[in-house]
């Protein structure tokens, strides 16, 4: 990342230039602020079409001869299939209430990143194609016709939109710039334009059961060595069953969990609070992943890879599904699953075996938050705790774009972490709950060729953060998403040096008071816990 | 450019009106007849193809503490637990326009950081227009109601409270112009908005206006004589046209403004006032893990099913110790195509 943040902060928010109905994008001169495309390897598994080698700086993007045709049909058949569509494209009245509530929109200062003129792109067209007015009176009434030029601005904004909806919470017709994003994704898809940050997680996850391609081989080592650091951090040996049938319970997390740091010591803490609880569970690697970038990609994908989740959890014959950190699989959980694969009526209705509290919001999905799950332990006092021992760190809290938003799970993982960490500061107010800012990096947007982007888009967050640092001393930022713990690392490197990222449950196993473990002096990560006599003047 | 479209727009329209008196029979009978029959084929058109698209998933734009465990306060308006709850979101936002009094406007603070105040300008104008409409419209049921309901009578009283000139300046009136002018000027003065704005964002306002305005003449200026226009809207709410005379040219202008404005509405974006009840993201309940939302179109996919992922790894899977369902003699070849197995919904 060459620019600095000083430069980044130059953004202005009033836009000059050309007439927004002009399509013209240069990518050359934008590197940075793109995603590569899908490799053709990756469309060819899956069946998707016009797989090929090419680039967005090329002139021309091989697209099938009659593109325009079957983006046509493909608007048509979308304003028939959802309603969100039609009625969003239909009566947004431009009040700009959405404007400046898009983080990409305030790290760039470029007006198609407004909300409101994000959907413009594809409004355009559909007022062309579909209303009245728009084919009367083209330009004046914002009908545009859609020529490949348009077809490039498309691809660079809809790969631009982390689909995380807080412009929805402000809109006062609850229009879902998430929902015009799927639509035009899909659009996309249809002739052969995607990125491949999206689609190599697709393909991986349908073969072998997580984005990272991980055989399962893999998964079981990783899963050992992990379990061989909490041996050597605890004393104590954990072996969690694998692919078990019977178990009680089936717990799903994101690879991110088992494979990179951080999110390595969110699953230590999870395996720890099952082992103290001598939960009956298991793991499992066909489905070795939470997330699901098929909602990032097209409704089908959705439905494609989550099916596996409600297969397995048949196939195992558990009673539940218990679910851990993540963001944008808690919304294909929480809003999608049950619709597309369900009903889950071979499981029963979830009750935790500690407690035997019935999660009766839960009653038809049967699958449970871990935040719900260790707020209710922690509600009943069922975990012995050392809160002392995160007292070295100074914690705020992230709330992910889709555990706010889709679930309103907002509470869950603050009980969690008061419950076990001392030291906890809120950031301001306008950037949590259900109005908290993305990490610029979801939606498929989390790679290293997009990283300006990606800065920009985290500064509302950055500054946050860093607000809290320099008033509260805050040196952790913990949050419930695997994608959060993949790209927040590097935006508070950048917008809030000092700050490390945490998950919840790293906390939790910090706290944890296990039978028989060795004296802990330092947290799951190695660094010094305060002994309790500094503790006390923290 | 873009506002002077819609301006001129509306001018041409307020010349066609005035020119209109010369045919009184078309433009007081047949011109808002039309406009009437358009607003309402129109709008149950509209709103008729709106129902016709499924909403396929619960996409409920969550804003609040959901409903979970009972210690946990929750959010029954931004994070509705059921339909009635719902409903009263809904309402809320139709009555009161909520989420625009959360609305925030971004200011550079130190350092050029961004820092969010409250801005509720918006609300509050668009709160005053749609009222100020509402009592207004009411107002003028004593024009096509013989005798006027005295809930109109009632309104007028408080609307005329302060008896300021002679006939009195109803408050709403003022209010009502107030609001629009505000509208406008928010839209010329805010780049941003100046932007983004089409001529269809203008042109409702200044035909608004124009109404409004027209209105105003008519009763503090023009004085036209109200027995004549209240023989011509009877008529016409009775379907019994008659053309009264002494009309004056005023009230064609202003008949033309409005028959306008109600045939426009569902071609354009005023169409808000219906879709605000459908719209997804508001109408559901976040309940979506409590009760199945049930998709009419539920795809076929093609997935890649756990028989066929342990046919694929199953070298790796045996070395690793795994638990498998079919013996390994018994099983066929390993494959990597993916599944051309679906599965119904």
């Amino acid at each position: 990342m060459k620019k600095t943040p000083d430069e980044l902060l130059q953004a202005e928010w009033s836009p000059a230039g050309p007439d927004w109905l002009d399509p013209t994008v240069d990518f050359e001169a934008r590197r940075g602020s793109w995603s590569y495309p899908a490799a053709p390897k990756n469309l060819k598994y899956l069946g998707f079409p016009n797989p090929r080698e090419w680039s967005p700086t090329d002139a021309d993007w091989k697209l099938p001869d009659d593109w325009q045709a079957i983006l046509h049909r493909g608007l048509e058949e979308r304003l028939a299939k959802y309603r969100s569509l039609r009625l969003f494209l239909d009566i947004c009245v431009r009040c700009g209430a959405c404007a400046d509530k898009c983080h990409f929109f305030l790290g760039s200062g470029d007006p198609k990143n407004m909300p409101v003129l994000r959907a413009e792109l594809l409004r355009s067209v559909y007022r062309k194609d579909f209303t009245t007015a728009g084919k009367l009176l083209g330009g004046l009434a914002g009908a545009r016709a859609l020529t490949p030029e348009v077809l490039k601005e498309w691809y660079y904004y809809f790969y631009q939109c982390t689909e995380c909806r807080r412009c929805s919470v402000f809109c006062p017709y609850g229009i879902d710039t998430a929902e015009i994003t799927m639509a035009a994704r899909e659009l996309l898809n249809l002739v052969g334009l995607n990125i491949n940050w999206v689609m190599e997680p697709v393909a991986n996850c349908h073969r072998t059961g997580n984005h990272l391609g991980i055989q399962p081989h893999t998964f079981k080592d990783n899963i050992e060595f992990l379990c061989d650091e909490l041996a050597d951090a605890t004393g104590i040996r954990i072996a969690p069953s694998i692919n078990r049938k019977g178990a009680e319970l089936l717990f799903v997390v994101p690879s991110a969990d088992y494979f990179a740091d951080p999110g390595i010591y969110t699953f230590m803490g999870y395996l720890l609070l099952f082992e103290q609880l001598g939960l009956d569970y298991t793991l499992s690697a066909y489905v070795s992943e939470g997330g699901n970038f098929g909602l990032f990609t097209s409704h089908e994908t959705i439905k494609r890879l989550n099916y596996k989740m409600y297969a397995e959890a048949k196939r195992l014959g558990v009673k539940w599904i218990l679910g851990g950190e993540c963001g944008h699989m808690w919304r294909v959980v929480h809003q999608y699953m049950d619709t597309l694969n369900g009903p889950a009526d071979f499981l029963e209705d979830p009750v935790s075996p500690i407690t035997g509290t019935r999660f009766d919001h839960a009653a038809s999905t049967r699958m449970v938050h871990i935040c719900e799950f260790t707020a209710d332990l922690l509600q009943h006092g069922k975990l012995k705790l050392d809160k002392s021992r995160n007292d070295h760190l100074r914690l705020t809290f992230h709330d992910s774009c889709n555990p706010a938003r889709a679930v309103g799970l907002l509470e869950e993982p603050r009980q969690v972490i008061r419950g076990v960490c001392n030291h906890f500061f809120e950031m301001p107010e306008n950037t949590i709950r259900e109005q908290t800012f993305c990490c610029g990096g979801g939606a498929g947007l989390g790679n290293d060729e997009n990283m300006e982007m990606r800065m920009r888009g985290g500064l509302p967050r950055g500054s946050a953060v860093a607000h809290v640092r320099d008033t509260h001393g805050v040196n952790q930022l913990a949050c419930i998403c695997a994608i959060d713990r993949a790209t927040l690392p590097a935006l508070v490197e950048y917008w809030a040096p000092g700050v490390e990222v945490t998950g919840v449950h790293e906390l939790v196993g910090n706290a944890l008071v296990m039978e028989g473990e060795t004296p802990r002096t330092s947290d799951l990560r190695g660094r010094p816990m305060l002994v309790p006599a500094e503790a006390s003047h923290v | 450019m873009r506002v002077l479209v819609a301006l001129l727009a509306v001018l041409a329209l307020v010349v066609v009106g005035w020119a209109g008196a010369g045919l009184p029979w078309v433009t007081g009978i047949v011109v808002p007849g039309v406009a009437f029959a358009v607003f309402v084929v129109g709008f149950v058109v509209r709103v008729i193809r709106w129902g016709r698209s499924p909403v396929p998933f619960n996409i409920t734009s969550v804003a609040g503490q959901q409903a979970s465990l009972p210690w946990i306060d929750r959010s029954p308006l931004d994070s509705p637990k059921n339909g009635f709850e719902a409903a009263l979101r809904v309402a809320a936002d139709v009555l009161l326009f909520r989420p625009l009094f959360r609305n925030t406007r971004t200011k550079r603070g130190h350092d050029r950081h961004p820092v969010y105040v409250p801005e509720r300008l918006l609300w509050a104008a668009a709160l005053v227009f749609h009222y100020a409409l509402l009592v207004v419209i009411l107002r003028h049921l004593r024009f096509f109601l013989e005798p006027p309901p005295p809930l109109v009578g009632a309104i007028d009283w408080w609307d005329g409270f302060f008896q300021l000139t002679t006939p009195v300046l109803y408050m709403t009136d003022v209010l009502l112009v107030a609001a629009l002018v505000f509208l406008l000027g928010r839209r010329l003065v805010d780049r941003g908005l100046r932007y983004l704005s089409l001529p269809a964002d203008y042109f409702p306002l200044f035909l608004l206006l124009g109404v409004a305005l027209s209105g105003l003449y008519m009763r503090h200026l023009g004085k036209v004589d109200l027995i004549a226009v209240k023989e011509l809207a009877l008529g016409l709410a009775t379907f019994q046209p008659r053309v009264p005379a002494g009309l004056d040219a005023a009230v064609f202008v202003h008949l033309v403004l409005v028959s306008v404005l109600v045939a426009y509405i569902p071609w354009s974006k005023l169409m808000h006032m219906g879709g605000i009840f459908l719209s997804p993201t508001r109408t559901l309940a976040n309940d979506s893990r409590r009760r199945r939302h049930v998709n009419p179109w539920n795809p076929q996919v093609a997935v890649h099913t756990y028989a066929e992922w342990e046919d694929e790894f199953r070298d790796k899977l045996v070395a690793a110790g795994y638990p498998l369902d079919t013996a390994p003699a018994a099983a066929p070849a390993a494959t990597s195509a993916p599944s051309s197995e679906s599965v119904h919904a």
